[in-house]
């Protein structure tokens, strides 16, 4: 007798009525206890959406927290590296949060609603952490992750195809900026941020309203070539623009078993989030100390010579193993093979070239490539509209 | 230029141990103490006009002789007025167990018993012994490859192998079971059982079926490898040790101010830098170190608000639960135990009728409630020391379990019925007692709490169990009396070793500063 599995059954987001209607090829997955799909339609010309017209994202099982009390900013000051001070009402910051050790536990962004008002977006469930990070803080925190629905849109028109929906003068939002709009009795709130590298936004709204967004988007983006994508899509198009994910790129630190297995932000190509000059954050005395006597590791992006992808890859030099590769992909855009890999400290300097040691199968027989790898300086795709604000329209 | 070397926070007895070593060292210390009297557990009060008693602590039993001889104590004024007394288990018939040395007798205690006594106590000062070699020197951590604490793993090692196969391995089984599973196995005697358990659980939340009641045994019975052969009672009450040890810190240079409450640690961004006092003064000093406990320094003195959130979680995490109440009864006359000799008033009494009898007292403790049926450690003081109460009058002090810190109804309701309940089991040994009665006073652990800072009302600063032992005391990570806070030591029961006035915490917590060469 086999033993009984053990199965948790998967939640549907506010929008699933609408996901499931476009999810042509019936590709599903587990993000964090919810089905969403890995594929609509086809992964490449998904991926082609988010860079060429409009993508659309179910980021609804994202896990939002939201921090409100006189000690608000304090406590986020103490939990996250980076100086949340420097960010404005109506604003968005990315950060990374540690543990003591200075180990990276998950990263994520922070909405500023108001004076002392804020909204924690993160991958991981994090609502013990926060609860814990608050004794001694005047604050309170709220799962509110059922009680919001968001869709990333991304990609060239995504401004004007919101703008057609009624978002009026959505171009003059800059990166990072955020804004509320009425939406059928309610408030809709945009910010342009998104997990593509690319002009893009990221709406959010009551699970109510959800499925009305859905369709009004979906009519106003019509003209503008408007496509949902799955994860598959999202994993190339954060790959091409160097966005590290957690629980793939790095162990979050307190679900490590193994000693060492975690990583700092510096190790993870991340210091420019960490402000030591700030009075306390968790991490900050074993960051101070790894800044002092040096990191393990680097954080490296590689471009790899042909067109295999070089997923789980040991980077060698000469005939000695320095790194693995965590995330890698062809990006269709760059036309370039992308890896990010943790290489052992002194190794990845930009412009270092070593050889990725890439296994693959054709109809079960397993072929070893030794592809020759540079070290890039940053990002391979990293377009103007990005940033640029106005958004130029499309 | 700072106002001190050191300032230590609290004028208990591992406050004062480690001023004085540090002030011996030649370092500028200040004692800062809330109370009016230094000393902390280490008390002597009136608790009713011309009648003294030992707030706290009634028994030396673990005062850790190197200290004694180190701060020259005697010469500051430590003097005892019994040494070396036997335990007697009272029963009701008048059929007491008196244990003194390794011998016991009466109580109906067999010829088997009694040499399986003999038997059991030589294995535990073995085990004993080898505690003290982990007590007398910082706790070792597991990962950091410390030379030092190589050392100290090496020497527990070679401990742990000249105990012998049979001992060694016994010692692996016995440290994390029960005094009551050990007691059924090793002696036929209930009463003998009872008595020997009974020093499992005092000063514990636990019952003699929890888990960890081994290793507080060994705990207590540490002194016996100290030299303590038996409980020794303090001349003038446990004050006179407070003040032989405040003495020997002024002695050595230190300044020990009383009536002054530390409100906070201050702290720059990256290390303390001293204290401010609920007057307002601030005082400087290269180190601050705390003898108050963990949660005390760490949630009221620092801030969790200036820590980083993993230790607020270690230090939120320790368990502070108390059982424990302290009764003094002022009384008329000498009372008269069943079949007690009055020449043995002077020893110290237990009243403790069987295992059973000790677990069924501990159960409603689980429930936030008192024992129907305490259990407890009885002191007549005035005994072998006239001068605690007015001429032909006496003090009865008993440690007595178990109640909660935080009764269902609140202690306002409780306070009278569980005295009550102390009383009328006194009275079933000595049945004159209540008519003695001329006064009586009745600490709760939230007494105790509030009156010596203690968390939880836990005289330990934090349960001894294995879990908040060694490395793991108070927390990982802080386990050799630096806390992870730059200029922030501990050196207080809630560090390795632990509680019960030993004076060791203080001692290591002092010789680890000096090594560290922060006041060099």
């Amino acid at each position: 007798m086999n033993s009984p599995t053990r199965a948790t059954m998967l939640l549907e987001t506010p929008f699933h009525s609408r996901v499931a209607d476009r999810c042509k090829i019936n590709d599903w997955g587990n993000w964090m206890g919810y089905t969403t799909p890995n594929a609509y339609f086809d992964v490449e010309l998904e991926y082609f959406s988010i860079r060429s017209t409009t993508g659309v994202f179910d980021l609804s099982p994202m896990n939002k927290y939201r921090i409100q009390g006189p000690d608000a900013e304090a406590y986020l000051n103490r939990m996250a590296t980076r100086n949340i001070s420097k960010i404005g009402i109506n604003r968005v910051g990315y950060t990374v949060w540690c543990n003591d050790a200075g180990m990276v536990m998950d990263d994520g962004t922070i909405f500023r609603l108001g004076e002392s008002d804020y909204r924690l977006c993160s991958y991981q469930r994090a609502i013990d952490w926060l609860l814990w990070c608050a004794l001694g803080f005047d604050v309170t925190i709220t799962d509110e992750t059922e009680d919001l629905a968001a869709l990333a849109v991304q990609g060239p028109t995504s401004c004007t195809s919101l703008t057609e929906m009624g978002l009026t003068d959505l171009n003059t939002l800059k990166p990072f900026g955020m804004r509320t709009y009425d939406f059928e009795g309610e408030k809709l709130m945009v910010s342009r941020t998104g997990f593509t590298g690319d002009l893009g936004y990221e709406v959010w709204v009551s699970p109510e309203k959800a499925e009305t967004l859905w369709d009004q988007l979906f009519d106003a983006g019509k003209e503008y070539l408007i496509k949902p994508f799955g994860s598959y899509a999202l994993d190339i198009a954060r790959i091409e623009t160097g966005f590290i994910q957690a629980g793939v790129d790095f162990v979050p630190a307190e679900e490590m078993v193994r000693p060492g297995r975690a990583r700092s932000p510096f190790e993870l190509g991340l210091s420019w989030l960490v402000d030591l000059e700030k009075p306390l954050f968790n991490g900050r005395t074993a960051l101070l100390k790894e800044k002092a006597k040096g990191s393990r590791y680097r954080f490296a992006i590689l471009n790899v010579d042909g067109n295999k992808p070089a997923d789980h890859s040991f980077i060698l030099k000469g005939d000695r193993q320095i790194g693995t590769v965590t995330s890698a992909a062809w990006c269709p855009t760059a036309k370039s093979n992308i890896a990010f890999a943790q290489l052992e400290m002194p190794e990845g300097s930009i412009g270092e070239e070593y050889v990725a040691e890439i296994y693959y199968q054709r109809e079960l027989h397993w072929t070893r490539l030794l592809a020759p790898c540079k070290v890039i300086d940053g990002p391979i795709f990293n377009p103007k509209r990005r940033r640029q604000t106005p958004a130029i329209p499309h | 230029m700072t106002d001190f070397d050191a300032i230590i926070i609290g004028a208990g007895h591992n406050g004062l141990v480690c001023a004085s070593y540090l002030a011996k060292a030649g370092k500028k210390v200040l004692v800062l103490e809330s109370r009016a009297v230094p000393g902390g557990c280490a008390a002597t009060h009136e608790f009713a006009p011309g009648f003294q008693v030992s707030s706290c602590a009634q028994w030396l039993y673990q005062l850790s002789p190197k200290v004694v001889s180190d701060l020259k104590l005697p010469q500051h004024g430590l003097a005892y007025a019994a040494e070396g007394l036997a335990t007697i288990a009272l029963d009701e018939t008048g059929d007491h167990l008196r244990l003194q040395g390794d011998s016991a007798s009466g109580g109906g205690v067999s010829i088997e018993d009694q040499k399986a006594y003999a038997v059991f106590r030589k294995k535990m000062r073995k085990y004993a012994k080898l505690m003290k070699t982990a007590y007398d020197t910082r706790p070792p951590k597991l990962v950091e490859h410390d030379f030092r604490d190589k050392m100290t793993f090496a020497k527990l090692g070679l401990g742990m192998k000249l105990l012998g196969k049979d001992d060694m391995s016994d010692l692996m089984r016995l440290i994390l079971i029960n005094i009551f599973d050990v007691m059924k196995e090793t002696f036929g005697s209930s009463k003998l059982q009872a008595a020997i358990a009974l020093d499992a659980v005092i000063g514990t939340p636990m019952g003699p079926r929890s888990p960890n009641t081994v290793f507080t045994y060994l705990h207590r019975f540490l002194g016996e490898v100290l030299g303590f052969e038996g409980a020794t009672q303090v001349k003038g009450g446990m004050g006179t040790l407070g003040a032989a040890l405040s003495n020997a810190a002024t002695d050595l240079g230190a300044v020990v101010r009383c009536n002054t409450t530390v409100a906070s640690i201050d702290k720059t961004h990256d290390r303390v830098t001293g204290v401010t006092l609920s007057s307002g003064e601030c005082i400087t000093a290269k180190l601050v170190v705390s003898s108050a406990d963990p949660k005390t320094t760490f949630k009221s003195l620092l801030g969790y608000h200036h820590m980083e959130a993993g230790l607020v979680r270690r230090i939120e995490q320790i368990r502070f639960k108390s059982g424990t109440v302290k009764v003094h009864l002022a009384l008329s006359g000498l009372p008269t135990f069943t079949g007690l000799d009055q020449s043995d008033l002077g020893q110290r009494l237990v009243i403790a009728p069987s295992l059973n009898a000790l677990e069924s007292a501990f159960n409603p403790l689980k429930y936030d409630e008192s024992s129907e049926r305490p259990v407890m450690d009885i002191s007549m003081p005035t005994i072998h020391d006239p001068s605690l109460a007015p001429n032909g009058q006496h003090v009865l002090s008993a440690i007595v379990q178990y109640a909660p810190l935080n009764p269902k109804g609140g202690w306002e309701a409780l306070r009278a019925p569980f005295m009550t309940a102390v009383i009328a089991e006194l009275a079933r040994y000595a049945p004159d007692i209540a008519s003695l009665i001329t006064a009586e006073e009745l600490l709760t652990p939230a007494d105790l709490a509030a009156t010596f800072g203690m968390t939880g009302g836990n005289w330990h600063h934090g349960e001894l169990t294995m879990d908040q032992v060694l490395m793991t005391r108070p927390a990982t990570g802080i386990s050799q009396y630096q806390t992870g806070i730059a200029g922030l030591y501990l050196c207080g029961a809630g560090s390795h070793p632990g509680g019960g006035l030993m004076g060791l915490a203080g001692r290591n917590s002092a010789q680890e500063i000096i090594r560290q060469g922060e006041l060099a």
